[in-house]
């Protein structure tokens, strides 16, 4: 039966090239917008994870009430110890303390007035440790732009823009003007040695990049971070396994003290956990709403091969053709078409998912104000659920057009058929 | 009968026989302002975790120069600060540099404390920055107090408008709210310790609270304070700041 109707597809091209066109349309859209949207949501999550929020993040419960205000009196201390018990009880998870800070860069003169300043917005990493990968995991080495990395203690990165804008070369002395950990004044001079720029216009204005051990001397963070940061060893984001991590740490930390050490998700932090759920909703809305376009252009083109086929139809109820045989060949064919314009159109689909993934688009020009954490490029992201979702529309519109248009059949009376068909 | 009676005591709420608030705020510029002071004074900042006291000696002619050393804890020893006009100049001993502050950051908190440094730098006397009228009478701590309400009458005032509890016997002010332009209230001080020094009344102790923040407040505690005193002009050069 499927090989006779598969003839009679390929036989009657106005049967089949428009429905299959229109599915090819459809499917390929569905894949792409999908693709670009999954992209571009992994690559914010990715970044996120890299340069804020880690997999899951440790921090004390005072300092997550205000955590935009960074409010390094609130940081985590004994720091060491709880890293240690960490990585002995969590080995799944590779961590790393990293403190954020807020202050003012001064340049000076020759004669060690100011000259330029301007807001920083500082970072202090484990750079000196070789095992924290955390060279690699924030592609410093890929991103520098002169210079390079700090080697011992008192050297600096700073954002290329920000020491373009200070007129600031390799080499030159800046002072790093903020509060310590206790309110204090704090002042460090830093010699730049290298400058950078990540790609995201958030992080690149006026960054600075130190290593802890600078920023603990300097903030009177003695043993202490603003924070520490766990990354699965696998690299990738596992909601539920970060949520039972979670759970697990928090139900031993000690609900009456305000700086007990609490763990956070990267799903719970800087609306992540929204951005994913809308992706998820807008990739089902998508798909619903092609769908439905869809159904109705294909109910339209079903009607017109109903109506052409009205002779057909009729001719073949006179010889004793039930209707419902009818009606399921009608489906039946659906199927077939449905199927060979989602294989077309999942193939082109996924063509320029893979382009837009190798080249993406360069939107750059319109992030220079911001200050959301979001790549410079944009690109798709093709996974295996590429090579399945354009079948939902494909064949589901093309079914239900079908369905819609066939039953006409229904209402077609036998003993009026020989006058209809005018025999 | 009856609407005329309310109207009679409404116009007699309204026309209540206050002082003058100008005249009120004179006598109170009178105690707090002088031509030149010292001050050694000591700052309780409270923080979540715990208290610290900074300890400095400040030197200050008119509204427009001041000098201030740091004397302990020895985190901030040997930090200066100069004003002269609206610039602020800030000496750090560890790394032997002077560092200009302007703009947003003259709003950042001095030390941690609730005080900015647009409050430390703001020494005007009131009426040259603020209309007044005097909004009612109330006690503060069993002493009869003038309630004050002050609307910035220049442009380059660190507060918008304040309200302020003046005392009636000896105009110096217990209690003040500072407001933004927005009406949004910024801080609130309460002034305490009052002593007669030199002739003049003047709150010793001073709790700055920024509202905006959790926490107990600064409290600002003189520990010396003299008036009208001679001050070599050096003091107030950057050369002092490197003394």
């Amino acid at each position: 039966m499927i090989k006779f109707l598969f003839k009679g597809i390929l036989r009657d091209k106005s049967r089949s090239v428009l429905p299959i066109t229109i599915v090819i349309i459809g499917v390929a859209l569905t894949i792409v917008l999908s693709g670009f949207m999954r992209g571009i949501m992994g690559d914010m999550t990715d970044q996120s994870a890299r340069f804020q929020t880690g997999h899951v993040k440790i921090v004390t419960k005072a300092y997550e009430e205000a955590m935009d205000q960074m409010p390094i009196d609130l940081a985590i201390l004994g720091v060491d110890t709880l890293l240690e018990s960490l990585r002995n009880e969590y080995p799944t998870l590779q961590w790393v303390k990293r403190t954020n800070f807020g202050g003012l860069i001064d340049v000076p003169d020759a004669n060690g007035e100011t000259k330029g300043q301007g807001p920083a917005s500082g970072m202090a990493l484990e750079l000196f440790n070789p095992n924290s990968n955390e060279i690699e995991r924030m592609n410093i080495l890929s991103s520098i732009v002169e210079g390079g990395i700090p080697s011992k203690p008192g050297e600096a990165i700073i954002g290329q823009e920000f020491a373009s804008k200070l007129k600031v070369k390799i080499g030159d002395e800046i002072t790093y003007v903020g509060s310590t950990m206790n309110g204090s004044m704090s002042f460090k001079t830093f010699i730049v040695r290298g400058t950078i720029r990540f790609g995201a216009s958030a992080l690149d204005k006026g960054a600075i990049i130190i290593d802890i051990s600078d920023a603990q001397e300097m903030l009177d963070l003695e043993d202490g971070s603003t924070e520490i940061l766990g990354f699965l060893n696998d690299g990738v984001y596992v909601d539920e396994k970060a949520a039972a991590l979670k759970a697990e740490f928090n139900s031993k930390a000690d609900p009456n003290d305000e700086f007990a050490p609490i763990m956070l998700t990267l799903k719970e932090q800087n609306n992540l956990g929204s951005y994913l759920d809308m992706v998820d909703v807008y990739a089902g809305l998508f798909v619903g709403i092609f769908v439905f376009a869809m159904s109705l252009v294909l109910w339209n083109t079903g009607l017109l091969g109903g109506l052409r086929r009205y002779q057909e139809f009729g001719i073949r109820l006179a010889l004793g053709e039930s209707k419902g045989r009818i009606y399921k060949n009608i489906i039946l064919e659906a199927v077939l078409i449905g199927s060979i314009g989602s294989i077309l159109g999942t193939t082109l689909g996924v063509m320029i998912t893979i382009y837009l993934q190798q080249t993406g688009i360069d939107i750059s020009a319109y992030l220079q104000n911001s200050t959301m954490m979001m790549p410079s490029v944009m690109r798709s992201k093709f996974t295996a659920q590429l090579l399945y979702i354009g079948f939902i529309p494909g064949l589901v519109a093309m079914v239900i057009g079908n369905m819609l248009s066939g039953i006409g059949i229904y209402k077609r009376e036998t003993a009026t058929l020989f006058k209809e068909l005018e025999v | 009968m009856k609407y005329l009676l309310i109207a009679f005591l409404s116009l007699s709420f309204a026309f209540q026989n206050y002082p003058d608030a100008d005249g009120i705020l004179k006598k109170v510029d009178a105690n707090m302002s002088s031509d030149t002071n010292i001050t050694e004074s000591s700052m309780v900042i409270h923080g979540k975790r715990n208290s610290r006291t900074v300890v400095s000696r400040s030197y200050g002619e008119g509204y427009k120069k001041s000098f201030s050393e740091y004397l302990s804890p020895a985190r901030e020893m040997g930090t200066k600060m100069l004003k002269l006009e609206d610039r602020l100049w800030i000496y750090s001993p560890s790394t032997d540099r002077t560092i200009q502050l302007s703009g947003h950051m003259l709003r950042q908190s001095v030390m941690g404390s609730d005080l900015s440094y647009e409050d430390m730098m703001e020494d005007r006397k009131l009426t040259d920055m603020y209309n007044s009228k005097v909004v009612g009478e109330e006690t503060i701590d069993g002493r009869k107090v003038w309630v004050l309400e002050l609307i910035a009458k220049v442009d380059n005032v660190t507060y918008h408008s304040r309200k302020a509890w003046i005392d009636q016997e000896r105009f110096i002010p217990l209690k003040e709210e500072l407001f933004a332009k927005s009406g949004q209230m910024l801080k609130r001080t309460v002034m305490s310790d009052v002593k007669k020094i030199d002739g003049r009344w003047y709150p010793t102790k001073m709790n700055y609270k920024d509202v905006l923040k959790d926490g107990e407040g600064t409290d600002f505690i003189i520990d010396k304070i003299e008036f009208n005193v001679e001050i070599p002009e050096h003091i107030f050069t950057k050369a002092s700041l490197k003394k």
